[in-house]
């Protein structure tokens, strides 16, 4: 506190520079100023701009929107303090809430498994040496890289129940293809089936962690005589878990904010079947404009995110290797 | 073993025939949405109708492909959304945002990884766990103080937060200035440059294929948001193509052929970014992603 003190006297002598006075002063001031106070404003300025960020953009939204959840709030009158009010609708009185939860975990563990277990192995196909490798990880590659809005647009095309290819492909097998997205019981499994179309992205990052996996480790497994799919067991798949595990939580936190694909695709529909939490949230917030009851639904997610992310903090000790 | 790897190490018989096809099997799912994308931007409406209730394979095979090719769709396609508009939307908050995010973070970077102070650390720290923040908890807030401020309608919400910093790019940007030597910065310090100075004329020229990695992923993300302009944006002049290829499908849900057209045409640009810069693109994921 004290060095801030000194700090903020040289500003302002330095500002008046005009008198020869004060340039004297400035001299004597910056011999006192240590060495490590300069340093440290220095250090300030330069990270100065994220910490204003993350103060206007983060911290106090952060705090404010627990206070919007004890408001009834539309955004055109001043918030009304009504206590635990959105709470306790929330929890009692709200069955699309409890609906959006389910989708939105049934999604977050069919699809966040299902893409890790794509992913790698796709990385391990990869990884071996073959011929063309560029090319194919160009081609797996590919689709992650499609804007989710022309993807949205695609997908809507290709699962279109009586011209879409999926139904036409399937056709030719002499099935009779679901209503897919018009289907209370498909619409989920659709959107499931979408995501892994963008499991190239997580192949990179697991085809980066499998080129860092030493190669004496391989060499000594080689020696102890184990065959590849020991070596795959005890080698590989050890060292790749500490990416596996970033990917694990992504991943959660990825599918509480799924939205895009749901708001363009089914709008929640049918029957709810996609009301996804973020998309609940939007329409409370921007639809019925129940920004508190929204903020409400914005803690309870965080607070969900968090204790999910905390519990995977927790088992990490069971099952990710992290290097000596 | 050593035949083996004297044999560069290339998979040999069966195994390697069984690669190739599981990867050529797994790589057309892969490729078929775009392809039929492409093939439905170029078919009439009665060529996109006419395999219904078809089941001959071979029927059904044929009408795949378009016949004959029908380029209208696109002009329909750029008429109807309009595209000159929102291109020049989507580019002008591209540049925006490229600018603002990669310039403010390689600043902030460069604190992090070169700078002592203290706090330091825990600055970091933060930095790191606001990347796991989910946007929904802040999102309602930010939105109240930016119609409070008047920015609600205009681009001002969408490029303003761009300024202060990416925690991404900062990571990632951290990582790549603490690996370069530090000989160079040295040696202006001794020559008297300030650190502003360090890091304008030493670092950030040393950081280009960094800031390349960071330019691009941003290009990316503005091109593709589309919650952005779905909270902020108002007037249909100023529509980025995210929203306005949205809008179409909206109001043209049923006219496949030119909603496919204006899909390829909101690809394209993405895709020969992407073949220009391929190396650019997975390393910077590989590093953002593995490396933690």
């Amino acid at each position: 506190m004290g060095n801030l003190a000194t700090a903020t006297v040289v500003v302002r002598v330095t500002t008046c520079t005009e008198s020869r006075y004060s340039n004297v002063l400035v001299l004597r001031f910056e011999n006192t100023l240590s060495k490590q106070l300069r340093s440290n404003l220095v250090g300030y300025a330069f990270v100065g701009p994220w910490i204003i960020g993350f103060l206007v953009f983060t911290a106090f939204p952060f705090l404010s929107s627990i206070y919007l959840s004890f408001n009834r709030y539309n955004i055109v009158k001043p918030p009304v303090w009504v206590g635990l009010q959105n709470y306790s609708t929330l929890f009692h009185d709200d069955p699309q809430f409890r609906q959006a939860l389910l989708v939105t975990l049934r999604f977050a563990f069919c699809s966040v498994p299902m893409s890790i277990v794509a992913g790698v192995c796709l990385a391990l196909l990869l990884n071996q040496k073959v011929r063309g490798l560029s090319i194919y990880r160009t081609l797996f590659f590919l689709p992650s890289i499609v804007p989710t809005v022309a993807s949205a647009t695609i997908f809507l095309w290709l699962f279109n129940p009586e011209i879409g290819l999926i139904n036409q492909i399937l056709s030719l097998f002499h099935i009779q293809g679901p209503a897919w997205l018009l289907d209370t019981k498909w619409a989920p499994w659709s959107l499931i089936f979408m995501s892994l179309w963008g499991v190239g992205n997580s192949m990179v990052i697991y085809l980066a962690g499998l080129k860092d996996v030493p190669t004496y480790l391989y060499e000594a497994a080689l020696i102890d005589g184990a065959n590849s799919l020991q070596r795959l067991r005890h080698v590989t798949l050890p060292m790749l878990t500490p990416v596996i595990f970033f990917n694990l939580v992504m991943g959660v936190i990825g599918s509480f904010q799924y939205f895009t694909e749901a708001y363009m695709m089914t709008k929640g529909g049918p029957e709810d079947a996609t009301l996804y939490y973020a998309l609940y949230l939007f329409m409370r917030a921007w639809r019925y404009l129940d920004m508190g009851y929204a903020s409400a639904l914005a803690w309870v997610l965080f607070a969900v995110v968090m204790s999910i992310t905390l519990l995977l903090f927790r088992s990490q000790k069971k099952w990710v290797h992290y290097g000596s | 073993m050593l035949t083996k790897s004297s044999n560069k190490g290339l998979l040999q018989g069966r195994a390697r025939i069984l690669t190739h096809l599981t990867l050529v099997a797994l790589s057309i799912p892969a490729i078929l949405p775009m392809v039929w994308m492409i093939a439905t931007s170029f078919k009439t409406d009665k060529q996109i109708f006419a395999t219904e209730g078809h089941e001959s394979a071979l029927y059904l095979l044929k009408h795949m492909i378009p016949h004959p090719f029908y380029w209208k769709n696109y002009p329909a396609a750029i008429h109807a959304i309009p595209l000159e508009i929102y291109l020049r939307n989507s580019l002008r908050l591209c540049l925006f945002n490229v600018v603002g995010a990669v310039l403010s973070s390689a600043v902030v970077a460069y604190g992090f990884a070169r700078l002592e102070f203290k706090g330091k650390n825990v600055l970091f720290m933060i930095m790191i766990s606001t990347m796991a923040l989910p946007g929904q908890v802040t999102m309602i807030p930010v939105f109240v103080v930016f119609r409070w401020l008047g920015w609600y309608g205009s681009y001002l919400p969408l490029t303003v937060p761009a300024f202060f910093g990416n925690a991404f790019f900062i990571f990632l940007l951290t990582q790549f200035y603490k690996s370069l030597p530090g000989d160079l910065s040295e040696a202006a310090r001794i020559d008297g440059a300030n650190e502003w100075t360090i890091f304008a004329r030493v670092m950030l020229p040393l950081a280009k294929p960094a800031l390349a990695t960071c330019a691009l992923f941003q290009f990316l993300a503005t091109w593709n948001d589309f919650f952005g302009p779905l909270i902020y944006i108002n007037d249909v002049r100023k529509y980025p193509l995210a929203y306005g290829l949205q809008q179409f499908l909206s109001n043209h849900g049923s006219e496949w052929a030119r909603l496919m057209a204006a899909s390829t045409l909101f690809v394209l640009p993405v895709i020969v970014l992407f073949f220009f810069a391929q190396r650019t693109f997975i390393e910077g994921i590989a590093t953002t992603g593995g490396k933690n």
